[in-house]
């Protein structure tokens, strides 16, 4: 779950890191209120969870209150990259000497958390790591023992952080570290963290991951959720306990297992992509697959208008394939699809869940016995409606 | 010869009470495993099967000289549940927990490090030596014994490439699932050198999806260490940057963890790249 800029850097206060002393506003008027009250220069930030709002035109620098009304009018509304902007963070303006980029995320090979930082910050981190990698500071932290001191202080010394700053920078690692933790991220970043005039640290932009196997823990966090940005269908399919995703293809795909699900996708671009048909969602139903999950899971993968076929393919292992087939019986009866479907069933009891299929006799319904088959299959049944 | 496990392996099963730890301990029993107990705190002098229940581990390995440990056990309780084998003294835990939060499981590689006990998953299937014995969920009808080593990522995909294998006469000397996270604990260059020096493996199928660098370190341990040859599929080619595909560690970001960077990889280091899973077997014949 990824939060705003807002939401990270007010997390980042509660754990002693200095942010700038701004407000959310959701209404022009509000921006105005919030500029006057800070006074001087201020800055009017689009609160989207989409990189490039700034090249977008979702960040803007306002002299006054007058300035500030003006360009919170023109970005709250705004659409970017797909996301409307409900909400702009209001910040003073910062009197910035040097950028720095201060990171924490889980290294997934190593299995510990990664510190990674630059007195090269502001920009984008993956370019910098692709052109200067040598400027970036990489320290892993033991999981069980945490943060030491001396991690710190090499930290600091390596990257090459004035010495006058060690202390404030000490700080703010160490917050950055506890706020990482205790919130259960997958990435705590600070970027930039500025280094101002009269030599403070200031957090001027701020990103926090949450880990979605948390959430059951950090109820706070929780509540902060935004599934604006998020489709109707994927959030149906949450609430259902179905993983879905929309994609752009004609294919609706309901298959047992994420790996599976991916792999089904991918035959139907395979055979399908010299023709412009692929994928329509990836959707895994998990173990068990009970009508009513079969039938829901239907319902949202036909919710989209762009389905011309729905690709059933399950390998049953403990699931078993007469159970699927009696469910996706009673889906079909319920949702009434008129595209056509294509059913594979394999693994255990995989003739009996055959059998059901055809003894049902329905005509839009064709089999297939192995996943080659099924994507041809439904590729052929979207080519054929043109 | 195998890996990890064969007809040998003493077997605890961590949540042997619970409904899904109950229906798979008994499957597991069906192929021949040795299942010597079962842990469930509060439950301990209970029978399950014909096997003893025990309140904890260590009492439980104390008591049957148990070597191997499936976690069963919700997401909640699983990261404690596997410190607790790995202090009890097992050497093999095999969890197959979905939804263990990251945070936890890097604190419980560190300490299964420490007590030199190797962890398989979390979020896996298991590990099956078809004829032999199976530790986890693995139909027993996907596979037959043989000379091929499979490592992969996923349950389903495994069940469906390993049906294929079966379908054209080949057999499998040990399945390894290393599971679907971000964090595991055992990875594919881990799994990949057991084969190696595995002498009745001769050759090995890897089965990878987009996300992480897994399989590009495990091309770079097929280029420089590896004798046997390998045939390999990567799922994921059509899915989009920036979703998670499932799997919590099935996310393309930042660029990184694509299928295209890894087919190449893999490719460039020998290993031959099905485009589909079922072509698998004409490149291990």
């Amino acid at each position: 779950m990824k939060l705003h800029e807002y939401q990270s850097k007010f997390l980042f206060a509660d754990y002693g890191i200095p942010i700038p002393r701004g407000k959310v506003a959701t209404s022009a008027d509000e921006a105005r209120a919030i500029a006057e009250e800070l006074g001087g220069i201020v800055v009017i930030k689009a609160q989207v969870q989409v990189g490039g709002r700034g090249k977008a035109g979702g960040v803007k620098v306002a002299r006054d209150a007058d300035e500030a009304q003006h360009h919170a009018e023109r970005i709250l509304g705004m659409n970017i990259k797909g996301l409307r902007v409900e909400r702009v963070l209001v910040d003073p303006g910062a009197d910035i000497e040097q950028e720095i980029y201060l990171a924490i995320t889980n290294d997934r090979g190593a299995g510990k958390p990664l510190i990674m930082t630059s007195m090269e910050g502001g920009m984008d981190i993956e370019a910098l790591n692709r052109e200067r990698p040598e400027a970036i500071i990489r320290e892993h932290i033991d999981p069980i023992m945490g943060l030491k001191d001396f991690q710190m202080t090499y930290i600091a010394s390596a990257m090459g952080m004035p010495r006058a700053q060690w202390r404030s920078f000490g700080k703010v690692l160490k917050g950055l570290y506890n706020c990482y933790r205790a919130s259960d991220a997958e990435l705590a970043e600070i970027n930039p963290l500025a280094i101002t005039g009269d030599g403070e640290l200031l957090a001027v932009d701020g990103k926090v991951i949450i880990d979605d196997n948390a959430l059951f823990r950090q109820p706070a966090l929780t509540e902060q959720r935004d599934s604006s940005g998020e489709p109707e269908s994927e959030r149906q399919a949450r609430e259902a306990g179905i993983t879905y995703i929309k994609l752009d293809g004609q294919i609706g795909c309901m298959v047992n297992g994420a790996g599976l699900a991916m792999t089904t996708m991918d035959m139907t671009k395979l055979y399908g992509d010299a023709d412009g048909i692929g994928p329509a969602n990836f959707l895994d139903i998990g173990g068990g697959a009970s009508p009513e999950q079969v039938a829901a899971a239907l319902r949202i993968i036909l919710s989209d208008s762009n389905v011309k076929c729905v690709l059933f393919n399950i390998f049953g292992g403990i699931t078993r394939c007469d159970e699927v087939a009696h469910g996706i019986l009673t889906a079909y009866n319920e949702v009434k699809p008129s595209v056509p479907m294509v059913i594979r069933l394999q693994g255990t009891n995989a003739v009996e869940g055959s059998n059901i299929i055809n003894e049902a006799r329905i005509p839009n319904i064709a089999s297939a016995d192995t996943l080659t088959e099924a994507a041809k299959r439904a590729v052929a049944a979207v080519k054929e409606q043109g | 010869m195998s890996i990890l496990i064969d007809k040998t392996a003493r077997v605890l099963v961590q949540g042997i009470t619970g409904r899904q730890g109950g229906f798979h301990a008994k499957l597991m029993m069906e192929y021949g495993t040795d299942v010597v107990g079962g842990v469930t705190p509060g439950k301990g002098g209970e029978w399950f099967e014909g096997t003893p229940v025990f309140d904890t581990m260590r009492m439980a390995v104390e008591t049957t000289n148990a070597d191997v440990s499936l976690v069963t056990v919700p997401a909640r309780f699983a990261a404690d549940a596997i410190m607790e084998a790995a202090d009890a003294g097992i050497k093999l835990v095999i969890c197959l927990t979905e939804h263990i939060p990251v945070s936890d499981m890097m604190k419980v590689i560190a300490f299964c490090r420490r007590h030199g006990a190797r962890l398989i998953g979390p979020n896996c299937p298991g590990v099956m030596t078809p004829g032999q014995a199976k530790v986890g969920i693995i139909p027993a009808m996907v596979a037959t014994a043989g000379n091929v080593g499979v490592v992969s990522k996923s349950g389903t995909l495994t069940y469906e490439v390993g049906f294929a294998m079966k379908n054209q006469g080949i057999g499998i000397s040990t399945i390894v699932g290393i599971g679907g996270d971000p964090v595991i604990g055992t990875n594919f260059v881990d799994v990949l050198e057991m084969f190696e020096n595995d002498p009745e493996t001769e050759k090995v199928a890897l089965l990878g999806e987009i996300g992480g660098s897994a399989e590009i370190v495990a091309a770079d341990y097929i280029k420089n260490a590896m004798t046997k040859p390998v045939a390999a599929f990567i799922a994921g080619r059509s899915a989009p940057a920036g979703k998670r595909m499932g799997h919590a560690g099935a996310i393309v970001d930042g660029g990184e963890g694509s299928a295209e960077e890894k087919i190449l990889a893999l490719e460039a280091a020998g290993a031959r790249v099905a485009a589909n899973p079922e072509e698998i077997p004409n490149l291990l014949a």
